[in-house]
Formats: C-alpha cells, structure tokens, sequence
C-alpha cells in the first residue's frame, strides 16, 4: 500500500508526542519503527491507523484498495469499516477476557465482512489465515492454553484475517524467545504486505527491516534502509549509547555491538 | 530484501511446540442449543403453569389455555381465575425477566470487560429500590412499577454522567460511578425505610427488595415482553460486535468497531431492559451475573452464541426458581432471589470445578 505518513502530530496531555513526521514506508515490505521508550511509536502506530485523529497533517492512503497512484485520501476519514478491511493494528500485550479458542480469535479478524447477520462471505478466509500464519495446528486450543510465540502467531493470523493491505504491529517479539522472535520476523518481512513495526531490539530490525524510521521525543530523526540509518553517532544520540556497527559475516547485515552507555 | 533471505528461520514452527496440545473445549452447533432451549422453555412453561396449591390437574389447566384460545367452550370461573390471571402471567413474566437478565448480564460482562458485572452495575437496582420503596411506604403500591422504572432511570442517568468524560464512557469510569450512584440511592432507600416502615410494610419491601414475581399480571407480562422482544432483539442482531471487544477496546476500533458509541448504545438499552424487569420483579439476584458464565461453559464467548442460548435458559432458569419459591412453602412465599441463589450457586460451583482448566483457566 503507499502509504504517505505527510507532517503528522498529535497533542495528547498538552503535550506534542508526535511531532511533524514525514514518512513514506515502502509498499510491501517491513518498515522498522525504532526509538527509545516514550519515543512516540505506539501513537504513530495507532494514527496511522486511523484510530487517532491527528492534530497536524495527515496519514495518506489509497482512496481505494485498486486507486491510481497518487488517489490518496486520509486514513482517519475513511468509514471505519471500510478501514478495518485494509488496515490491521497488533497491539502490545494484548489479553483476552473470555475463554475464547483460537479459531474464534482469528474469526474476529472477520468482524469488518460480516454481514447484518452475521454471517461471513469468504467462510474459508478463516482456516487460509490460521495456515498463512503456520498456526492451524492450533485452531482448536483454548486462548488462555497458548505459549507466548503461539500467541503472537494467532494474534498475526487474526490480523491476516482481515485481508489488509497494511500492517501494523507493536512490539510483536516481546516476551517471544530468541527463535520464535526470529521465525515471527521472517514470516512478517517476507509476506509481502506492506508492514510498520515497532521493534525495540536494533539488531533484530536490521536483520529483518527493508526500511528504518527512528523517533525521538516525538520527532522523526533517521529515516532510510537499516545499513544506512544505524550509526554510532545515530545510536549515541538517540539512545545514549556507545556503539559500533558491524557488519554480519554471513548475512551482510548490520550488526549492532553495543560496549556501553555514551 | 536479498539479506534476509540468507537468514536460516524454520519455515514451521519447531517441533516440540507442534505436539497435538491440550484440546480445546468442544462446542454443540447453535441450532441445536437452541432447539433444545426453546423445547425445554415451552415444555417447562406448560408444566410448571399447572402447578400449585390449588390442585388442578393437567386437564383442567388445558382446558383452560383451550377456552383463552377459542377451542373450549366455558371453564369453571374458579379455575379460569387461577390458571389465566395467577400463573400464566406469572410464569411468562418469570420467562421474560429471566431471559431479560441473562442477556443483560452477558451484554454488561461484554461492555465492561469485567466477570463480575451484572445488569445492576449502573446503579438500576438501588435506584428502582428506591423508587419502589418511596411508594411502599407511601401506600401506593398500584404505582410500584412505574416509580421503579423512574429510579432505574433516573440512577442510569446519574451513571453515565458521572461516567462520561470527554465523551465517551470507559468501562472502569462506569463501574465506579455506578457503585457510587448505588451506594447512595441503597442509603437513602435504608434511611425511608427506617425512618417510616413499619411491619406490614416492612416485609413488603423486604419481598421486594429480594426479588418477587409474586405480583405478575398480564401488564407485568407486556412489559417485561415487551421490552425483552424491543431490546433483545437489537441486542441479538448487534451483538455479534460485542465479540470485538474481547481484546480491549483499540482491538475494537481497529476491528472497524465505533467503540464509544457501541458501549453508550448498549449500555443504555441493556440499562432500559433492566429497569422494565427490576420495575415487575424488583431486583433478582444471580441471574445476570452467573448465569451469562454458565451458559458460556457450553456455548463459548462469542456473543452470537451465549446470547440467544443464555435468554433460553435464563427463561427456563427463573421460570423454575419462581415456582420453587412459591410451593415450597406453601401457601408462604420465598422471595425468588433466594431461590435463584440457593439453587444456582451449587449448580455454579459444579461448573466452575467442571470447567477447570477449560474455560476459567
């Protein structure tokens, strides 16, 4: 999806926590939203998904999922409906309440379809998530029964079930060990879906990430491929920390070795 | 991207995650649950209409039901008197209301995100009590219906305002403001009772306080009918999005669900639904808070099941508490909230060991 992220702030508390972001993520592939705690990531997330009106510029997206290049409208003023089908949000630690399984999860992803009744008009689009997601093995298990990887998984699938055509996710590898950080990353980069993650592990999102936006006190301050994005002198003001920045022997992606605080 | 392709990641999730897991919880088709429920509300309402000190037998009842229908001819007077102005509207008030609160508790659990809420959490029961107990006292108690109802509004009103904060009602805001209107109004109930009631009285407002179906007539049925079919069926048809809101409310939102106004919408038709069954039955305990759980052990969370099949057996539920409550004693009367509590809480406690590990864990 283009999506075009044009001078964006909010006021929340009397306070700017996103201030004058300009940004436009690749279409397709994994944008890294990195920056310290307090940052501003979350807010950003959730403007651009339209569930937090701005109050300066705007989230631009396609007035419609086959719009020519350029047909741009405001994420914020579509019908939310209409959004909730081209737009999903993975919150950080999201819990449930209800004993629910893990298909009635993911069927919650369907919710923005339904009709009147209820009734769902791809009933297949359920069981197609679960296996995009690796997680079909999973579909009859109770929520509350899953380990945190199997979690994040479901979580993933129930956002694929919604059939968008962007990404949004919060820390998905929090709580995940190394591995399942790792194989939820890969499965995230390589979907082909245009996705913003906030990620707080620096080598993970240059490992995974097409593209790397860095925040600071609510304002964009590195924006452009991880390589490129992540140097000592960025690190050092940002996140008050001494770095270098090598370079993986096998991958060829940056490595981040931190040797202190600056 | 051609980095990333180099990074060796198991395409499946590993092995020793893959293991069959802990089976879920299997869960009958909806059309079943709910043929069962309506053959079992339709077969107890038939029964429980013939039963009573009275001692009319199956055939009197029926013929009874058959002269109202146009099939009989002319019925003893007696017998018409206490089938068709005693216990056919009390048995079909007791559905109602019944299957009124079971679908209130379950909307109010939903809303608030909260196990513990029931259809009195905005305050409605101690406002109606108030409401019922200032005319009791009084005199008056042609008017109990109508000054309850005026209570639960008028304590649902104090509610949400005190609830509301730039517009939108979050459900913890709501609980407290709620416990603070029913604190209040439960104090004033406490001070005109104490200040004015006196014997007779006294075990009127207590019955009533407790919960009573003892004094349902066919306008008791019209009302809560009435409201149950109103409400119920906007709340059946809507609350299919009750179910986004099992992860918090910006899952909601971004599920495409208008959180503020889904909650405000059905919170107040839940609240109005409430003050119709609190305004013919007073406040009865139980029902909307255990019963939405119990239910939810067969049917699962999700709202298009547990509604439709938690209003069946509310229905059957209160339809046989109410029948316990007055032949158990006879010709004494228990207030039926006793019973709803006597009965329900053992059924309830059998569940909640049953479900272990399954739906509580």
């Amino acid at each position: 999806m283009e999506l075009t992220i044009s001078g964006v702030g909010v006021r929340l508390g009397g306070r700017w926590v996103v201030d004058g972001v300009d940004a436009t993520p690749p279409p397709g592939a994994l944008t890294g939203l990195l920056g310290p705690n307090g940052a501003g990531k979350t807010t950003l997330l959730r403007l651009v998904a339209g569930l937090l009106p701005p109050d300066a510029g705007a989230v631009l997206v396609p007035a419609s999922p086959d719009a020519a290049a350029g047909d741009q409208v405001p994420v914020h003023a579509l019908r939310s409906r209409d959004r909730a089908r081209r737009v999903a949000l993975l919150e950080q630690e999201a819990h449930a309440t209800v004993p629910l399984t893990v298909r009635e999860v993911v069927a919650l992803g369907r919710i923005p379809y339904r009709s009147l009744w209820g009734a769902d008009p791809d009933e297949a689009a359920v069981t197609r998530a679960l296996a995009a997601a690796d997680a079909a093995h999973l579909a009859e298990r109770t929520w509350s029964t899953l380990s945190g990887g199997e979690r994040q998984r479901v979580h993933i699938a129930r956002a694929l079930a919604q059939e968008p055509e962007l990404l949004l996710l919060d820390e998905p590898t929090n709580h995940l060990d190394v591995s399942a950080q790792l194989s939820l990353l890969a499965f995230v980069a390589g979907l082909g879906v245009t996705t913003v993650a906030a990620l707080h592990d620096l080598n993970l999102a240059a490992a995974f990430c097409t593209h790397v936006l860095v925040l600071s006190r609510g304002r964009l301050v590195a924006a452009g491929p991880p390589a490129d994005v992540l140097t000592p002198a960025l690190l050092r003001e940002v996140y008050d920390v001494d770095a270098d920045v090598l370079v993986h022997p096998r991958t060829g992606r940056p490595v981040i070795a931190l040797a202190g605080r600056a | 991207m051609a980095g990333t392709t180099t990074v060796r990641v198991p395409a499946a999730v590993r092995a020793d995650e893959r293991g069959p897991g802990p089976r879920g919880p299997r869960r009958p088709p909806l059309a079943v649950l709910v043929v069962t429920g309506l053959v079992v509300l339709v077969v107890s309402l038939l029964v429980t209409v013939t039963i009573g000190p009275a001692g009319l037998g199956v055939g009197e009842v029926a013929r009874v039901v058959g002269h109202h229908l146009g099939l009989v001819g002319d019925v003893p007077t007696l017998h018409d008197a206490i089938v068709w102005d005693l216990r056919a509207p009390r048995v079909l008030t007791a559905a109602a209301v019944g299957a009124g609160l079971a679908v209130a508790g379950a909307v109010m659990q939903s809303l608030t995100r909260n196990p513990l809420a029931d259809p009195y959490l905005l305050g409605l029961s101690s406002g109606a009590s108030l409401g019922a107990v200032a005319v009791l006292v009084v005199g008056v108690s042609l008017l109990l219906p109508v000054a309850a109802f005026v209570g639960a509004v008028a304590a649902l009103v104090a509610t949400l305002a005190l609830a509301r904060t730039g517009g939108s009602v979050t459900p913890t805001r709501a609980v407290l403001a709620g416990l603070a209107v029913s604190q209040l109004a439960a104090a004033a109930t406490s001070f005109v009772i104490f200040w004015t009631a006196t014997g007779d009285s006294y075990r009127e407002i207590l019955s009533w306080l407790l919960g009573s179906l003892a004094g349902a007539t066919w306008p008791s049925v019209a009302i809560a009918g009435g409201a149950l079919l109103v409400v119920g069926s906007v709340v059946l048809v809507t609350g299919g999005r009750l179910d986004a809101f099992a992860f918090g409310d910006t899952a909601a939102a971004a599920l495409g669900i208008d959180v503020d106004r889904t909650r405000w919408t059905l919170m107040t038709l839940v609240a109005l639904l409430t003050g119709a069954m609190v305004a013919v039955s007073g406040a009865i305990g139980f029902v909307g808070l255990v019963l939405p759980h119990a239910v939810s052990v067969v049917t699962g969370p999700t709202h298009r099941r547990l509604l439709p099949v938690a209003a069946l057996t509310g229905a059957t539920f209160l339809v046989w508490a109410d029948t316990l409550a007055r032949t158990v004693f006879a010709p004494r009367e228990l207030p039926v909230g006793i019973v709803t509590a006597l009965v329900g809480v053992p059924v309830f406690a059998v569940l909640l060991r049953r479900g272990r590990g399954t739906a509580w864990s």
